[in-house]
């Protein structure tokens, strides 16, 4: 056994190895989670509309992810005439690529990171704001003028976002003093940012709606105007990696808002039965407690039109969370709460 | 040894793609290859212990401004027959352009000097126990406040000064007013009904549109539909 952990522990192949189990440990949950969450979705979008939503393949239809995935792998993939062969196949790729990129850093426990960096938050902004390429590049390589349209404007809805979203992570920062993810959520043991900073929490959480693509911010697709948006093109398999790709994001973006602003693993008061339930699953609560505030906002929400998006995003957003990071600057400044 | 060979590997892909950002034809890929170079520059900064550098780079260069040249250059639609036909007329001044730059470069490289004391903090850039995001702060927060907050009014005047030659006050625009929108009573409202009972239940009917009470004789003349 001592043997064991030394080999796992002080060899570099024996650190490979362990860091590929804990990668498979993580992004096989992830994976299945992100099958469930399509089956949720169309669940819990069909109680609210008053239908059954997929009841027919297995128990409760449990099974229609599955069956699902094995239909998008026995489609063909269709690479339209005109298109840019490598960069159309590898836009999908990228997607999900990053969507599986940013959960090195995330903690699900105290200590649990795959990758504990100095900089985790700043890691998992980089990455987030990578997710535009793959829209851009899919359209653009698509060469098909929906796909583009969709590409274009996911493009400019997806930079306006970034910049208020990266207010509010500076306003968190500030009441934290480091950019370590673990640190960010230790230093909410008193209390969860989303009750000092609870307006940043509003702004930071639809704008993660923006970010992510979804409704009522879900410009890109946009059905009723451009068929499907970016993806329009795609078929089979490369679909369903943007499909995927989207859904793992919405997880992860649930899982970044749960560690800004809603304390991460901690449970939500520190006394006897909440204490008793292990870190993990308060993370995995909060994560579920965010997505279904996704799927009912998508159920609830008619889609922005163009211009009221960018009103918002720049004129509502931008000032305000501007406004709040001065505000709570002073504040701490002022109280001396600053942290050292 | 590790460190070693990936610097190696990235430094020789950073000056490859570079390279091609300037020598391929489509204007798409070049952009793309700049990122790539701009993610192996990132990799360097990684190698060389400074992670924030590393990061700041992709948030702001690939997240941001290569965004923005995507954005650009797939929306022109470039002629580039048409760019390259004045290549012999402007190939000396290019070449006394570059020239002038690369013995500028040249002057700068060769009066190259360290600071007295930059030997000693090469060895070791950061205070002991100190990140790195914290050591930029401490240095760029208070010996070069005035410098950094200068570098930001120049931006904030080069932003100003985009808005103003583009802005343009066009007669005749409709503007949204959402404040009057929302005021606005009458014609729609929006009411808290029961789920599952029906309009007509509610009493909630539409009042007859002036298009609605004409008689529905016209469609018979339209010819589609062969029902009849």
């Amino acid at each position: 056994m001592d043997a064991l952990m030394d080999f796992l522990f002080n060899t570099s192949l024996g650190i490979l190895i362990l860091t590929v189990v804990k990668a498979l440990a993580l992004l096989v949950p992830l994976l299945i989670g992100v099958a469930y969450l399509t089956y949720a979705e169309r669940k819990v979008m069909a109680a609210m509309q008053l239908r059954k939503g997929p009841n027919v393949v297995g128990p409760l239809g449990l099974f229609q992810p599955f069956a699902d995935a094995i239909k998008m792998l026995m489609k063909e993939t269709i690479v339209p005439t005109g298109a840019n062969r490598a960069l159309f196949l590898f836009a999908p790729m990228l997607t999900f690529m990053l969507a599986m990129l940013a959960w090195a850093v995330i903690p699900v426990n105290d200590g649990w990171a795959i990758a504990d960096i100095n900089v985790g938050i700043l890691y998992l902004f980089a990455i987030s704001s990578l997710g535009v390429y793959g829209v851009i590049i899919a359209g653009w390589a698509s060469n098909s003028k929906y796909a583009f349209l969709g590409a274009m404007r996911s493009a400019a809805q997806m930079v306006s976002y970034e910049v208020s979203m990266g207010f509010v992570i500076v306003t968190v920062l500030l009441c934290v003093g480091s950019l370590n993810l673990t640190e960010i959520v230790r230093a909410q043991q008193t209390v969860w940012f989303a009750i000092p900073l609870f307006p940043m929490f509003v702004i930071f959480f639809i704008s993660t709606l923006a970010e992510t693509n979804r409704a009522p911010f879900d410009l890109p697709e946009g059905e009723s105007e451009l068929v499907a948006g970016f993806f329009v093109e795609y078929s089979s398999m490369s679909f369903a990696l943007f499909f995927l790709g989207e859904y793992a994001n919405m997880i992860l973006m649930s899982s970044l808002t749960t560690i800004l602003f809603l304390g991460g693993w901690l449970p939500p008061f520190d006394i006897a039965p909440f204490n008793w339930v292990p870190g993990p699953i308060w993370f995995v609560l909060k994560i579920c407690l965010l997505l279904f505030t996704f799927i009912w906002v998508r159920a609830t929400f008619p889609r922005y039109r163009y211009d009221q998006l960018m009103r918002l995003g720049w004129k509502v957003f931008l000032p305000f969370s501007l406004l709040w990071l001065v505000l709570t600057a002073a504040v701490l400044k002022l109280t001396g709460w600053l942290p050292a | 040894m590790i460190a070693a060979l990936a610097f190696y590997v990235f430094a020789a892909i950073l000056i490859a793609s570079a390279v091609m950002v300037v020598t391929a034809r489509n204007p798409v890929h070049s952009v793309l290859f700049l990122i790539l170079a701009f993610f192996n520059a990132a990799a360097l900064f990684l190698i060389a212990g400074a992670e924030f550098l590393a990061m700041i780079l992709i948030i702001v260069y690939v997240g941001a401004v290569a965004v923005l040249f995507l954005f650009v250059v797939m929306m022109l639609d470039i002629d580039f027959a048409q760019l390259r036909e004045g290549f012999q007329r402007y190939a000396p001044i290019g070449a006394i352009v570059g020239g002038i730059l690369f013995l500028e470069i040249v002057m700068v490289v060769g009066a190259w000097r360290f600071a007295p004391d930059a030997a000693a903090l090469r060895v070791n850039p950061n205070p002991a126990g100190v990140t790195n995001s914290e050591a930029i702060g401490r240095i760029l927060y208070t010996d070069y406040i005035f410098l950094f907050q200068g570098c930001g009014l120049i931006l904030l005047v080069a932003m100003i000064g985009a808005i103003v030659l583009t802005l343009r006050e066009r007669p005749g625009t409709r503007r949204q007013n959402i404040a009057e929108q929302v005021a606005r009573t009458g014609s729609v409202t929006v009411r808290s009904v029961p789920t599952g009972a029906g309009l007509k239940e509610l009493g909630i009917l539409r009042p007859p549109s002036p298009e609605e009470a004409k008689p529905k004789e016209v469609e018979h003349h339209q010819g589609h539909g062969g029902h009849h």
